[in-house]
């Protein structure tokens, strides 16, 4: 299946506005959030003028064909990535909030009244994440660990070819393990990681994996059971849909068993004033209004992705990916953070320029209409680990074009004369 | 070009050729700042010197890593407030806050803020108006460390 990159394009109304006194939107941005189709933002409107009402709790038609919109999106999300069945899905405001309410839970957990034992944290026991993590699935578990006394332990990365040293597994991961929480597709890097080696040696050893999907989702097909993930967070916003919304899978057996996390309104089963029991997830987990449009807005999106399809939209991007990487290790004096080729990779691209500052590279790229990402991309302790400040990003999606990675190498080589660095 | 309206050539000589650069003693109070959004950083000293009524700015001497916004702007606030009374060099801080904050409207004065008047295009930019900022509420910190630190306990 191929995609019709010129078609995609008339999908996404903002790539007609232009950027910078009447230049072109050349948005290179896409990691830190995707654009959106006409699809979406047409499901957002239709939610607002035809059915807005408040779900779950609204006896009258509107209120049920809310409900049916936000309950419809849970099954097309069980769906998207292979899970057993809705219940497994909890919606989110963002992944970040998913991996919090891990952690929380598994604080609370090991808080008061003791919760289960595998969610249980306290000194001796042990979490394990990557050095490549965004700051949202570090520094969770860095609280998680203070309020336990737990230790955070890390896979190191071997160097500017962006992969995890992988040889420490085995001491890493032990029988002190509780939790092992990796990212799937760098988001500075690109690097895709070998997530079910990981895993399984996880499992060997009793430990729980909670995987951070925000970059793969969006671009690929992703099966939580292929993964053998227990846990696996996504957010809308960077797969086309709306802000405000984001999901946290989990295996059904375990989510019935951790503690909840935010307490309110429709979290519950009965309410006393001395206690209240709960309701059963996903329900447990999603206190108080939950961003309603925004679920009839990702459903869409999933909706267009998959009349798109992902295997067509992987395709484009690794053509994509392997132009820009050609591109840009043609420059003198730009050096590639990651993987150096298209193979098991994803489009993020960070590079260094030398001797032009990444927020000077953006500057001059966003005077030409060209939208890329300058700083740590939140991933600050990677950046401390290959030896560099920050970076530029640039970052592809479904809508990019050919011509689109060559205006970014052109603009690499202005960002270059204007700095007098060639 | 907006370019070069950003990127004053008064900015690209400070950056290429920083002034005060380097960690020097004595100092009486040293800060070291971060810019969360791109880990830019400065580590700034300053020292105060007694003369009279009020102290006068002795020296600023720093160490940064960051843009060349940052890294000029560090230079050019060296430039312009080592040899100022506290008093006024906090005066010319307070001006230059408020052309970073003017969105490109302001009418810098020339005779206030020298070299720094450049800066006035960066304003127009939000996200570069921290950049520019950096060293200056680094040598704000410092300066009331040390005339905390001077206070007789």
């Amino acid at each position: 299946m191929t995609l019709d990159v010129a078609r995609i394009r008339k999908d996404f109304p903002i790539l007609d506005r232009t950027v910078r006194g009447g230049q072109p939107l050349i948005y290179l941005d896409s990691a830190n959030t995707s654009q959106k189709p006409r699809q979406v933002i047409d499901a957002l409107t239709e939610f607002y003028e035809r059915h807005n009402a408040n779900i779950h709790r609204a006896t009258h038609e509107l209120g049920e064909e809310a409900t049916e919109a936000y309950e419809g999106a849970r099954i097309k999300v069980a769906r998207f990535i292979g899970a057993a069945d809705e219940t497994e899905v909890i919606f989110t405001k963002n992944i970040s909030e998913g991996i919090n309410l891990v952690a929380y839970s598994m604080g609370n957990a090991s808080a008061g009244r003791a919760g289960p034992a595998r969610f249980r944290l306290g000194p001796g026991d042990e979490i394990v994440i990557t050095e490549m993590e965004h700051h949202s699935n570090l520094v969770p578990w860095q609280l998680l660990c203070e309020r336990t006394g737990a230790t955070l332990r890390w896979f190191k990365v071997t160097g500017w070819d962006g992969q995890l040293d992988l040889s420490t597994a085995g001491d890493l991961i032990n029988e002190r393990t509780k939790l092992v929480a990796l990212v799937h597709q760098s988001n500075v890097l690109g690097t895709i990681n070998p997530v079910r080696e990981i895993a399984d040696a996880a499992h060997a050893v009793g430990a729980l994996v909670l995987v951070d999907a925000a970059q793969s989702v969006p671009h690929m097909p992703v099966d939580v059971a292929t993964l053998g993930a227990d846990f696996l967070g996504f957010t809308s916003h960077k797969m086309c849909g709306p802000t405000g919304i984001g999901v946290l899978w989990g295996r059904r057996e375990l989510l019935e068993e951790m503690p909840p996390f935010l307490g309110g309104g429709e979290m519950i089963e009965t309410v006393h004033m001395e206690r209240s029991t709960f309701a059963p997830p996903p329900h447990k987990f999603e206190a108080g209004t939950m961003p309603i449009a925004q679920a009839a807005g990702l459903a869409a999106a999933i909706d267009y992705l998959g009349e798109v399809g992902l295997d067509a939209v992987h395709a484009h991007e690794q053509r994509l990916l392997g132009h820009a990487l050609t591109q840009l290790a043609a420059i003198d004096g730009v050096r590639i953070l990651g993987p150096a080729t298209p193979a098991n990779r994803g489009t993020a691209i960070s590079f260094e320029v030398d001797g032009v500052h990444p927020h000077d590279v953006s500057q001059v790229l966003d005077e030409h209409g060209i939208a890329v990402r300058a700083g740590h991309h939140c991933a600050w302790p990677l950046h401390r680990a290959l030896g560099v400040q920050a970076s530029t990003r640039a970052s592809f999606y479904l809508y990019n074009t050919l011509d689109e990675v060559d205006a970014l190498a052109e603009g690499i080589r202005q960002a270059q004369r204007f700095f007098q660095v060639t | 070009m907006q370019l070069e309206s950003l990127y004053q050539e008064i900015i690209l000589d400070h950056y290429r050729h920083p002034h005060h650069k380097g960690l020097r003693e004595p100092y009486d109070a040293e800060v070291r700042h971060v810019n969360p959004t791109c880990g830019d950083e400065v580590t700034l000293r300053v020292a105060l010197k007694d003369a009279g009524a009020e102290p006068i700015v002795a020296d600023i001497s720093y160490d940064a890593l960051g843009c060349s916004i940052s890294q000029a702007s560090a230079s050019v606030l060296s430039d312009l407030v080592i040899g100022k009374p506290v008093s006024e060099a906090l005066a010319i801080c307070g001006q230059f806050v408020t052309l970073m904050q003017s969105r490109g409207e302001a009418q810098p004065d020339e005779d206030v803020l020298g070299d720094a008047i450049a800066f006035a295009g960066v304003s127009k930019y939000p996200a570069r108006i921290k950049c520019a900022l950096l060293g200056w509420m680094a040598w704000k910190d410092a300066t009331a460390q040390a005339m905390k630190d001077d206070e007789p306990s």
